[in-house]
Formats: structure tokens, C-alpha cells, sequence
């Protein structure tokens, strides 16, 4: 039975995975590679809500319910994301975080 | 150890290696293959949980949708050999240091804070409680943030085709 996992231990792991995009987050500087650090982000907090939800209020579904709008946000984030990263390459050739310092239109 | 508890001590495992590979490696294309292994075990780790409307969103929309989307940008920006530079030291000591005392404090909170588990109740994760709450009204309907998420999903369509559109040139 899934009560044989403790709900520490998908805690556990959600933590790990937010903190290891975080740490994607800092440490790349293509921003490709940041939307993907993002998308781990955003995953890690799935997990946790998801495993309040079985576990601590198995006759709710708000949690699955959240969940399904952080999909949607995180979805309509990456489609404006890469649209937006298209039209830095078209005009400055580059999608390096030091290189893009200008909004201009 | 049961059957269910070993398959979710291997689906971490494969999270979280897959997942340290997609933020540490060199290369971009493999960075986002391994994004996609991540995704899958997410969307495995639901099943097992026993969602399996929002698992099968999950495949859909994350791995036939926005890792595609990744790819596709990576295709178009980048050389398919194209290798990432290395971060400098400093900056990779100073955020791991950070994200472990990050997490550091949140499992510290999490291992000694007693959950009140709940006892085994019927699992109501059907498409019929699903269909009937997220369009409910009344106590715990979710209409409203459904028609706001269906604005959203308007509004960054729209904002795309502005964005990425071609500008007409000029006559000069």
C-alpha cells in the first residue's frame, strides 16, 4: 500500500529536487537552461501539494486542483518564455543572460 | 519494504539524478533529455499516488508539450553540439552553499514537525468528483479560477503571436 511510504519521505524528495533547481537557477546563464531550472521548480511544488492532498486530506481535491493551475500557468509561462527568447536571437543573435540587458523594441 | 515502496525509492532515485543532470550538464540538448526523464518520473510518482487525471495531464501537456516547445527553441538557437560554459567557481560554491542551507532548514522543519495523517478514506480522485467540483459553484467549486486560467491561456496565445511575429520590413 502507498501508506507504507511516509509522507516525510515525499517531502523529502520534493525539497531536494526545488532545491536542485534553484541551484540551476544561480548557477546557469543560458536562458534556455533557466526555463528548464524553472520547470524543475515548479514540479518539486506538485509533488508536495499532490502528497498533502493523499495523505493529510484524502477527501479534498484541492490540491489536485492546484496542482492542475500551476500546470497551466507554467505552461502559457514557457510558450511567452520561448517566444520571447526567439525574438532576442532574431535581434541580438545571443540568448546569454550577460549579453541581454536591453528591452528595447 | 512492499512492492510500492521500492518502485518510489527507484522513481526518486531516477528524479534526482535525472534532475541534477538537467541543471549541471554541459550540453543543452542532453540538459533538456534529462528534463524529460524527470517529467516521466514525476508523472509516475502521480500515478502511484493514484491521480491519474492529473498524471495523464502531466504527459501531455509537460512532456508532449513544453519539453518539445524546449527542444525546438534549443534547435533554433543553438548548434546541436553546442556546449555550455562553465560557471565560475565562486559562483557555483556560493549557490551551493546557499541552496544546502536552504535546504538544510527545510527538511530540518519537515522531519521534526509531527503530520496529522489522515486515516484511509475511499479515494475520490474519479473524472466524475473531478468534473463535478472543478465546474462547481457552491462549497468548494472551482469555476472561477477555471474561466481565470481559461483568460490566461487566451491571453499568453495572443502575447505569443505578438511577441514571435515577424516584423514587416520596411521599404527603405
Amino acid at each position: 500500500m502507498i501508506e507504507a511510504i511516509p509522507l516525510t519521505h515525499w517531502l523529502t524528495l520534493s525539497t531536494l529536487l526545488f532545491f536542485i533547481g534553484v541551484y540551476g537557477f544561480l548557477t546557469r546563464s543560458n536562458l534556455i537552461t533557466i526555463l528548464i531550472s524553472i520547470e524543475l521548480i515548479l514540479n518539486a511544488v506538485n509533488i508536495n501539494l499532490l502528497a498533502f492532498n493523499k495523505y493529510l486530506y484524502p477527501e479534498a481535491l484541492e490540491g489536485h486542483f492546484f496542482s492542475l493551475f500551476v500546470i497551466a500557468v507554467a505552461a502559457s509561462e514557457a510558450a511567452v518564455a520561448v517566444a520571447i527568447f526567439i525574438n532576442l536571437y532574431r535581434n541580438i543573435n545571443t540568448v546569454e543572460v550577460e549579453e541581454v540587458n536591453k528591452m528595447k523594441y | 519494504m512492499n512492492n510500492e515502496s521500492i518502485i518510489f525509492y527507484i522513481l526518486s532515485a531516477v528524479l534526482l539524478v535525472s534532475g541534477v543532470l538537467a541543471v549541471t550538464g554541459r550540453r543543452i540538448l542532453r540538459a533538456a533529455v534529462f528534463l524529460l526523464f524527470a517529467l516521466s518520473s514525476i508523472a509516475a510518482l502521480y500515478f502511484l499516488l493514484g491521480f491519474f487525471f492529473l498524471a495523464a495531464v502531466q504527459i501531455i501537456v509537460y512532456i508532449g508539450g513544453i519539453v518539445v516547445l524546449i527542444i525546438f527553441s534549443i534547435l533554433l538557437t543553438h548548434h546541436i553540439e553546442h556546449r555550455l560554459k562553465k560557471p565560475s567557481l565562486n559562483k557555483m560554491l556560493m549557490s551551493a552553499l546557499g541552496t544546502m542551507v536552504g535546504a538544510g532548514a527545510c527538511l530540518l522543519t519537515i522531519w521534526n514537525h509531527p503530520f496529522p495523517e489522515a486515516s484511509n478514506v475511499e479515494p475520490i480522485t474519479t473524472m466524475d468528483n473531478i468534473g463535478t467540483k472543478m465546474l462547481g459553484f457552491g462549497e468548494g467549486g472551482y469555476v472561477l479560477p477555471f474561466e481565470l486560467i481559461s483568460v490566461l491561456l487566451l491571453t499568453a496565445m495572443i502575447a505569443v503571436i505578438v511577441i514571435a511575429k515577424r516584423k514587416e520590413n520596411l521599404p527603405s
